[in-house]
């Protein structure tokens, strides 16, 4: 039987989360069959889905969150009522002393901190989900003494259901798909409580349903999620003429149009003015989620608010959008996702995502014609790409993300989670804290962006802890084997074969262009 | 998987890299011939991505359409939180005390109705506007700053930049060296197992080799006890990121130039006035340029500090209390080589007449003009640079004069 080692690490990381360690037998098995291998997991049509003991609707997970929100809330006035007095001020920070820092060499100064750095104590700051994004939110941290409450909780169910099935699927090209898909339909669990609690329930429900269907029904999905709803303000947004506008005198947010037409349909430059996107707010206003009191409907469901709604007809992209309340928003979306910008917006970033930052122009015209010819046929999208060559052919240079990197490593040295604090605190660290992007653009998506030298280092600090804890109790060059066979670069294998110490050579294998490029 | 870290000392030989013969390393150790009048310029740019209002940071509280059009989130001269008044027309939002004491002491002033080029209102072009330095969105392959570094004599005052953050912005990227940081809490790899990856790389993969030596250059000199990440408060983490940043450069041998960015300036809903959302953010801001002047020490004398952002927001608050993307906005200088007390602009008035798509703050100056006047007084970078290299097709921009003492 032939075996293509090298297609089948095209198959496992170009497009999977790499192979599993242990008796998988995932890089054989790509290798006799690398087309059909990717492929295989696009033919269960329900194995994207993602259901796991602990995982709960929307609507369920909002009134959870409503109930503490209204238990906190409670607990604060009882205690304001036991000792009405101020709370303290924190204690003004301690600034440096400038005669230390004067006239100092950079060695100097390192030096001094090396110092400063034996009297620290590892354990305590290392399991701290500290922020590498400056002036990005930090994910909620919780001393260990405390107990998580419900919404940390949930994030972390919601994340450990995700991680364990990209540890346990074949090839994951299909899980790659709904890392893709979440990450340009994003939001950030930053923007607050609600959507912290939300952010797994909106990847399941908005995204995982529809990453092999139909790009409009995705659309659709995405933008009345109330995760959305609430990331981008729509909630709040009222039509100015609409009863409850003129009521409470306030009126339109665009943020969420705008982002739907830049961001997640046309892209920008792709056709529209600012009086698009000031039509788009109007039409979706009423857009909206139930609230605790449940006056619109099942608290934390998806509620279309018509005192909130603009009336009237609505002027967009040249068509007239006649006041049908929420059928209006609903004719209008589909007409976005059938759009030429939009067909040629997403061949692009799904090209780019998959095969190299500046994608060859002939598979994004091929993807974009399969777009148009299938009106936004997902699996018909995927199908393509792996049918095409280009995708076998281009020379891998693209970097895996923090996410994939830390998913292949698992899979690796077959480490199925049981609790996913190490990847939420390596994900914080290395910069793609997990369902937070910075903005609603999401995290980058070229080499660029993931080989800072930063990142790099901390990768290799990383892939060293995991070295020190695992390595003992494995072969690095069996896992070389799993990993990539004879498509391995004799440096690579050098280097692995001559490490001092087990710990070690896991370390670079890890960090290895074999593991580190897709 | 990995659900502890082992307790092991941390000091390591990485950091003896930093002197002696393990140079090598780091190919572009910045070097130092010191002009003969003892100026040792420092340039840190700060990017506020997401949209600073700037009607909202500096109030035009003399402008008689100003208060209606900003509603209930306008500051005013009087009430129970003031602006802090630059002039008798321009009002400093009250969270930024630092920089009123600064202002007052002539070491920072305001660009007001400023903007880049880009005219359209999506975040990220105008990101990649502000930050590439190119006349408009699409080419986003190098930053203004990187080819600034660039256009610098080799070997003399500056070569190496510094990244600060996990990425480095565009605004650095490009082919002139630079170097990164970010402030973490993490046990670090030995030295033996970092320089056996170095040497696999640089047979294997260069980019990465390049990216990883620069990467192990600086990981300690900026990180003591008091740098370590504190979740959850933003603030924090804004004066965190500026005092190591300030503790690189203050070193003789340390970068001479800087960028980095803080997030969460989309202020479209309930953006608060005086107090509030945005009233916390620039706090925080004004507590890192606080730092950035303690940290440099008497290096704070020949440094400029200037905060930039992608565009500014809409005139008139939208219906949620907020504002949404709109035009001209504010540039800050700060640092001890600005001349500064001034609030610097050609001021377009509110009226809905004079607002930009009637919508927006109208700018009338290039912001283009404001950093190459910056890069101009630091550095001597002639026109013919600034107008070909750093900022590409930009001669009509001329350089602002007289912003640097």
């Amino acid at each position: 039987m032939a075996r293509d080692s090298q297609a089948a690490l095209v198959a496992l990381n170009r497009f999977g989360f790499g192979a599993r360690g242990g008796a998988s037998g995932d890089l054989i098995n790509a290798a006799s069959d690398p087309r059909g291998f990717v492929k295989a997991e696009l033919a269960r049509p329900f194995g994207v889905l993602l259901e796991a003991p602990g995982l709960q609707s929307t609507p369920q997970l909002g009134q959870a969150a409503f109930a503490y929100q209204d238990q906190v809330k409670q607990a604060r006035e009882a205690a304001k009522a036991a000792a009405p007095t101020e709370a303290p001020q924190p204690p003004a920070e301690q600034k440096p002393d400038n005669q230390l820092r004067r006239n100092l060499s950079l060695n100097t100064v390192v030096t001094e901190i090396a110092g400063q750095m034996a009297e620290a104590k590892p354990a305590d700051n290392a399991m701290k989900p500290g922020t590498m994004q400056p002036g990005a939110a930090a994910p909620a941290a919780a001393k260990p003494a405390q107990p998580l409450n419900v919404i940390q909780k949930t994030f972390r169910t919601e994340a450990l259901a995700r991680l364990q099935r990209a540890m346990l699927v074949d090839c994951g090209f299909t899980e790659r798909l709904v890392v893709f898909w979440s990450n340009h339909f994003c939001i950030s669990a930053s923007k607050g409580e609600l959507a912290r609690m939300w952010a797994g329930a909106f990847e399941r429900e908005a995204i995982r349903s529809h990453v092999l269907g139909c790009f409009a029904d995705m659309l659709k999905a995405v933008e009345q999620h109330p995760a959305m709803l609430f990331f981008l303000d729509n909630q709040q947004s009222l039509g100015p003429d609409s009863r409850a506008g003129q009521n409470r005198k306030r009126g339109l947010n665009e943020n969420l149009a705008r982002e739907i037409m830049e961001l997640h349909t046309l892209g920008v430059g792709g056709g529209y003015t600012q009086g698009d996107v000031t039509s788009l707010a109007r039409i979706i206003t009423g857009w909206t989620f139930a609230g605790r009191k449940g006056q619109l409907g099942v608290p934390g469901s998806f509620a279309f608010n018509a005192n909130a709604h603009q009336p009237g007809p609505q002027m967009l992209l040249g068509k007239t959008y006649e006041p049908t309340g929420l059928a209006q928003g609903e004719a209008a979306l589909a007409d976005i996702a059938r759009h030429p910008s939009t067909a040629n917006f997403i061949a692009t970033k799904f090209a780019r995502h998959f095969v190299a930052d500046d994608p060859p122009p002939a598979l994004v015209a091929r993807l974009r014609d399969v777009f148009v010819r299938t009106d936004g046929d997902l699996k018909a999208l995927a199908t393509a790409l792996v049918d095409s060559d280009e995708a076998w052919k281009a020379p891998l240079t693209k970097m895996r993300s923090p996410y994939d990197f830390l998913v292949a490593s698992g899979r690796l040295l077959a480490r199925v989670p049981e609790d996913p604090g190490f990847y939420l605190n390596s994900l914080n660290l290395l910069g793609q804290p997990l369902w937070t992007p910075a903005g609603p653009n999401g995290f980058p998506d070229t080499a660029a962006a993931w080989a800072a030298p930063e990142g790099i280092k901390l990768r290799l600090d990383i892939a060293s802890q995991m070295g020190a804890r695992l390595g003992p109790n494995i072969d690095p060059l069996d896992l070389l084997e799993f990993a990539a066979a004879d498509a391995a670069s004799a440096e690579t294998r050098k280097t692995i074969e001559r490490a001092e110490s087990r710990q070690q050579a896991l370390a670079l294998l890890l960090m290895s262009p074999e593991l580190q490029r897709r | 998987m990995i659900d502890c870290v082992e307790n092991r000392l941390l000091t390591s030989r990485r950091g003896l890299l930093l002197g002696g013969a393990s140079f090598a390393a780091w190919a572009y150790l910045p070097k130092f011939a010191r002009a003969a009048d003892g100026h040792d310029p420092r340039l840190v740019v700060v990017i506020l991505r997401g949209a600073l209002d700037g009607l909202a940071t500096v109030a035009p509280i003399g402008d008689p359409d100003y208060a209606g059009l900003h509603g209930s989130i306008a500051l005013a001269s009087n009430g129970a939180h003031p602006a802090l008044m630059l002039d008798s027309f321009f009002g400093l939002h009250p969270s930024m005390p630092e920089f009123a004491r600064m202002y007052r002491a002539q070491h920072a002033a305001v660009i007001h109705a400023v903007s880049t080029p880009y005219r359209d209102r999506s975040h990220f072009d105008g990101q990649d506007v502000l930050e590439s330095g190119y006349g408009g969105p699409g080419r986003v392959q190098s930053g203004w700053l990187n080819r600034a570094l660039e256009a610098l004599p080799r070997g003399e005052r500056v070569s190496s930049g510094l990244a600060v953050g996990p990425t480095t912005p565009l605004v650095l990227r490009g082919s002139a060296p630079t170097v990164g940081w970010a402030p973490v809490a993490l046990p670090q790899a030995d030295d033996d197992t970092a320089m056996r990856l170095v040497d696999l790389y640089r047979h294997r993969d260069p980019a990465l080799a390049s990216a990883l030596s620069q990467g192990l250059q600086l990981e300690k000199a900026a990180s003591g006890d008091d740098m370590k990440p504190k979740p959850g408060n933003q603030v924090a983490q804004m004066r965190q990121v500026a005092r190591g940043a300030a503790k690189l450069m203050a070193a003789d041998d340390g970068p001479r130039i800087a960028a980095l960015a803080f997030d969460g300036w989309d202020t479209h809903a309930n953006e608060g006035g005086p107090v509030g959302r945005l009233a916390f953010l620039l706090g925080g801001l004004d507590g890192a340029l606080a730092e950035f002047e303690s940290g440099l020490g008497d290096r704070w004398r020949d440094t400029v500090v200037v905060v930039a952002t992608e565009f500014g927001r809409t005139a008139r608050i939208n219906g949620t209390d907020g504002t949404d993307h709109g035009t001209g906005t504010i540039a800050l200088l700060a640092g001890g080589a600005v001349k500064g007390g001034r609030v610097i602009s050609d001021w377009p008035g509110l009226k809905p007449a004079n607002l930009y798509e009637g919508r927006d703050l109208k700018p009338t100056t290039d912001l283009r003009s404001v950093i190459k006047g910056v890069l101009q007084g630091q550095f001597g970078l002639s026109d013919q640079v600034l107008a070909q290299t750093v900022f590409p097709d930009s001669a009509s921009a001329r350089p602002m004069k007289g912003l640097v003492a």
